[in-house]
């Protein structure tokens, strides 16, 4: 399945070189031309069926947050940062693969045995934190990784039973499984379907192919915060499992475009697909660069509900995932000129 | 003016969802100006050609600040969080209006301790719905500060004076301009309120040659305030500096040279805290020498702000002044 | 070139952010010794083209910042100055220091506040709040109000001094030094051909928020960019993992703001030319003009080079000036090897 072998893939924002080639094989048979830009977007050119002279632009990012050796210390341990935002609170006692070999390594912690009664209710400070690969000391570490290296969750893909799935990096592999099924179907207008880098560090990708584009509209695909956990207070999940894909109102980095949004829910009530509104002012993705490119480029963005996204094991519902391939297929078929024109 | 100041801020016209208020501007400036459009994010664009000087673009933001609704419960009780720069101390008892006319009262739940300001989870919408079936507001619907503009002396109290003021001041300006050797861009922008986000797209398709931002500024003049040069009634300001840019010096010399040339009282500005399109005008392209006239303001992201009238008469006059200097950047 | 000498004239010059004028006139001055065209655009950079020997030379930018922090006059209170900063300022080193205050003529002054005598212990214990700390030029009232005005720029009055070995202390060596650095590569390259076309550019507004650079990084539409810029030198009470070594020669920064091709073949210059470096690992933004420029327009390849540097933020850095040199060297080296990119 090729999100078990997207999600597995290592690439953690600046170093998605594993996760470009998965993809890139894949559709390559789908598409006219591939390309690979200056900071490192995979670009899939497929021209139109030429009944519209539209240029649109999808967008799913391929990395995933992850940590960066900062230092070897002289026992041979790693000091890192993390990349991205990561939940700095889930880091102890987790299994990492660090540098382009995936050398193992864990992130150990003082037994809780030794600890002050105050100290166990704290969370760990980052400085505290180090990558034990197993080494003895500095110089045999360096036999096997190097400051720079990028270091990702060891996380395996499992299928949990009632359509639901676990792995890391659902955010955004889940959206780049569901592009690259997109781009086996030829559209009206002539589709720029971008997979691109370091989203999780600022939607650096996604500013510079759009502003290469230039297109007129354009769709981020992404996985998205699911919070449908059981709750003291009748408050929003931000999105729910089984209930479809989400549609984006606004989020921290963006309004989505009016008519977009209401091309979509029509789709999605004609065709019989389940959606769902994302809480409105959580979280970012690309859409929030892409919109500001030049003179503007009315957005949208449809999300993959995920649970714990921004920690190493997440959750999702295919069902959710198929849906989103259908209601992007079908809104995508639908889209004409006067969706893109301010009221 | 006052008429015109009224019927600006009282028009509903949050961040993201400007439609109305950009027809109430598009009626009032279509007759005096040669070019009228808007672009994909909602700015309005109004173009009055000149003769062969430069292009100049005027710019004031036509969104206010609100609440979204992010949940409706059970009981019909709405859930919301803020659009822009929005405190949650200035919402206790207050009253907020969505675009269908429907007004909600803010409540608070219980609070462990009384006296400290609640968190914006500890609010919530009542819009007086009995379940959520009959509620009729949803997730996404946007709800603005709702006040009447009240005259009182010299001084006028309203909501949204950040930034219907400075939209006022253009509207004035497009009255009052006659046989401007530059080509004026007035633009009418878009969510400034969420980051300066049409300023980005509206310049960028203009290139202008000198970009003017025109917005409130906050004052020292009141109780206790946090110390600042700037008071109510002394004068638009120009700007210096605040948050996020420096004003080009030569636009800034210009502005302070048209001010003393015609006898316009004016103040400079060093605002801590804020920021306006400017700051994104500046870094278009290859770079913009770019300015702010500011009208001072009381309450600024209240639903009760105070400007006075001399003010942003005042500003008019200056930008009046302003282009028909010779040099726009000394 | 003298590098103290050059450096000396740079970081005494005044030159805040918004207001770098004292600093770009020498800047201009220098470079003009070594490159075929000069302007300052919108925002007052100052960009030098040394022109390449290939007929239609690719380009390649060099970003300095020449702008530093310091302070604005933001309101006049019987006589005495109130201020509010102008980028990173940190509050602790405020007490006491000695300033300038650009008025209608410089005026010298000293950051004051109520006498240690007359404050409880706990006040004593902490710093000092900006708004209880006010500018003394020493003037009487209306002589104040004639000269200076809301607005005016405050610049800090640091002497440049030589320390022990080749180590030298100053203000603005964030980012002087790094202009001092890209002057050098100037005077190389002019004893070396090179293909490319090389666009020095001495950036304003970096402490602002990166301007300069933006706008001019849009303006030159480069094909590669090199940044140079300070890194945090190793000194006490700083964990050596978040450093880089003093005296070490320049750190080639790692992470996602970086081309790794280009990376690895500055690295592979230095090594080539045994050129002491050191490798710096950055996860996110960079803090430096690299990060807006890696992003103008359609991308653009970046590298950043950071010269080692303690106290940053301080009117007393402190670095080496064995690494100004070497960073330099390195940079004239790999321009001057500069063919096709990425290489073969």
């Amino acid at each position: 399945m090729l999100l078990k072998e997207l999600s597995e893939a290592i690439g953690v924002s600046g170093n998605e070189e594993k996760v470009r080639k998965i993809i890139e094989e894949y559709i390559k048979p789908h598409v006219d031309k591939v390309s690979v830009d200056n900071i490192g977007n995979l670009i899939a050119f497929k021209q139109g069926d030429g009944s519209s002279s539209l240029k649109v632009m999808l967008a799913a990012h391929m990395d995933e947050i992850g940590l960066m050796v900062t230092y070897i210390n002289e026992k041979g341990y790693l000091h890192f940062r993390p990349v991205g935002g990561v939940d700095e609170r889930i880091l102890p006692g987790k299994r990492v693969l660090v540098g382009d070999k995936a050398i193992p390594g864990v992130i150990g912690l003082k037994p809780i045995h030794l600890l002050k009664e105050e100290e166990r209710s704290q969370v760990a400070p980052l400085e505290s934190l180090v990558i034990d690969i197993g080494a003895s000391d500095k110089s045999s570490a360096e036999k096997m990784v190097k400051v720079g290296d990028y270091a990702a969750f060891d996380v395996a893909f499992q299928e949990l039973g009632a359509r639901r799935v676990k792995g890391k990096a659902f955010d955004d592999r889940a959206g780049c499984a569901v592009l690259a099924e997109l781009v086996k179907e030829r559209y009206p207008f002539d589709l720029y379907a971008v997979f691109t880098v370091q989203e999780e560090v600022g939607l650096r990708g996604a500013k510079v192919a759009a502003y290469a584009i230039e297109p007129d509209a354009a769709f981020s695909i992404e996985g998205t915060v699911a919070d449908d956990l059981p709750k003291e207070k009748d408050v929003s999940p931000t999105t729910r499992l089984g209930h479809g894909p989400a549609i984006t109102i606004m989020d921290r980095t963006f309004v989505a475009f009016h008519p977009l949004v209401r091309l979509l829910v029509e789709t999605a009530e004609v065709e019989g697909i389940p959606y769902q509104f994302k809480q409105p002012l959580v979280g970012g993705t690309d859409s929030g660069a892409i919109h500001l490119t030049k003179k503007g480029v009315p957005s949208a963005t449809v999300a993959v509900p995920c649970r714990y996204i921004h920690s190493p094991a997440s959750i999702l519902s295919l069902d959710d995932l198929e849906n989103t391939i259908r209601l992007m297929e079908a809104a995508l078929k639908r889209l004409k000129p006067e969706h893109l024109r301010v009221e | 003016m006052i008429e015109l100041i009224k019927t600006l801020t009282e028009t509903y016209g949050p961040a993201g969802n400007e439609s109305r208020i950009r027809q109430v501007l598009r009626d009032m400036v279509k007759d005096k100006v040669d070019e009228l459009k808007v672009d994909a994010l909602g700015n309005l664009i109004a173009l009055r050609k000149g003769k062969g000087g430069k292009k100049v673009m005027l710019a004031a933001h036509m969104d206010e600040i609100g609440i979204v609704v992010n949940y409706v419960d059970e009981k019909g009780f709405l859930r919301f969080s803020a659009l822009g720069g929005v405190w949650p101390h200035t919402l206790l008892g207050n009253r907020v209006e969505f675009e269908n006319g429907v007004v909600g009262v803010i409540g608070v739940e219980k609070l462990e301790s009384p006296d400290k300001v609640p968190t914006f989870d500890k609010l919530y919408i009542d819009v007086g719905a009995e379940s959520r079936e009959d509620c009729p507001v949803k997730v996404g619907d946007i709800g603005v500060f709702s006040r009447p503009l009240i005259a009182q002396g010299q001084r006028l109290i309203a909501k949204a004076f950040d930034d219907r003021i400075g939209c006022a001041v253009l509207v004035k300006l497009l009255e009052e301009i006659k046989d401007c050797k530059h080509d004026l861009y007035v633009v009418f922008t878009v969510q400034e309120e969420l980051g300066l986000r049409g300023a980005v797209t509206s310049a960028y398709g203009i290139a202008p040659d000198v970009g003017i931002a025109v917005d409130v500024t906050r004052t020292g003049d009141t109780p206790e305030a946090p110390k600042m040069a700037v008071a109510l009634g002394k004068g638009p300001a120009v700007k210096v500096k605040d948050a996020r840019m420096i004003s080009h010096p030569g636009v800034r010399q210009a502005l302070i040279r048209a001010a003393e040339q015609n006898g316009i009282p004016y103040q400079l500005e060093v605002l801590e805290g804020g920021t306006t399109d400017a700051a994104a005008i500046q870094l278009t392209r290859e770079g913009i020498p770019t300015g702010v006239i500011s009208i001072p303001c009381r309450y600024i992201h209240t639903p009760s702000e105070m400007v006075d009238i001399r003010d942003v008469e005042n500003a008019v006059k200056l930008l009046l002044a302003y282009l028909s200097s010779e040099e726009l950047a000394e | 070139m003298d590098t103290f000498e050059v450096l000396k004239k740079l970081s005494e010059a005044s030159g805040v952010s918004g207001s770098e004028s004292g600093v770009s006139q020498i800047v201009a001055e220098e470079f003009k010794k070594y490159v075929d065209e000069l302007r300052t655009d919108a925002l007052g950079n100052v960009i030098g083209l040394k022109k390449g020997t290939e007929p239609s030379p690719r380009r390649i930018m060099l970003a300095a910042h020449m702008d530093e922090i310091g302070l604005m006059v933001s309101e006049i209170e019987k006589g005495f100055i109130r201020f509010t900063t102008v980028g990173g300022i940190d509050d602790r080193i405020l007490l006491g220091q000695e300033v300038i205050v650009h008025g209608l003529k410089p005026l010298p002054g000293v950051i004051a506040s109520k006498p240690p005598h007359l404050l409880s212990p706990e006040e004593r214990k902490k710093v000092t709040p900006r708004d209880q700390l006010f500018v003394d030029v020493g003037l009487p009232e209306e002589e104040v109000k004639a000269l200076v005005r809301v607005g005016d720029f405050i610049s800090f009055a640091a002497k440049c001094v030589r320390l022990q070995g080749d180590m030298a202390s100053g203000k603005a060596f964030d980012d002087r030094a790094s202009v001092a650095a890209l002057i050098c590569c100037l005077e190389h390259l002019s004893q070396m051909k090179h293909r490319w076309d090389v666009y020095a550019v001495a950036t304003s507004q970096e402490e602002m928020g990166l301007k300069g650079a933006i706008v001019s990084a849009y303006g030159i539409a480069p094909d590669l960019a090199i940044a140079i810029d300070v890194g945090f030198g190793d000194s006490p009470g700083i964990p050596e993992a978040e450093t880089v070594k003093v005296g070490k020669g320049p750190a080639i920064a790692i992470g996602p703001n970086f081309h790794p091709i280009l990376r690895e073949a500055l690295v592979k210059t230095a090594q080539e030319l045994e050129i002491p470096y050191q490798i710096e690992a950055i996860p996110g933004p960079s803090g430096t003009d690299a990060w807006a420029i890696q992003v103008s327009r359609e991308g653009v390849p970046t590298a950043l080079l950071s010269i080692p540097l303690r106290y940053m933020h301080t009117p007393v850095e402190t670095l080496s000036l064995k690494d100004i040199e070497r960073t330099g060297l390195l940079l004239a080296h790999f321009i001057s090897r500069l063919e096709k990119f990425p290489p073969e």
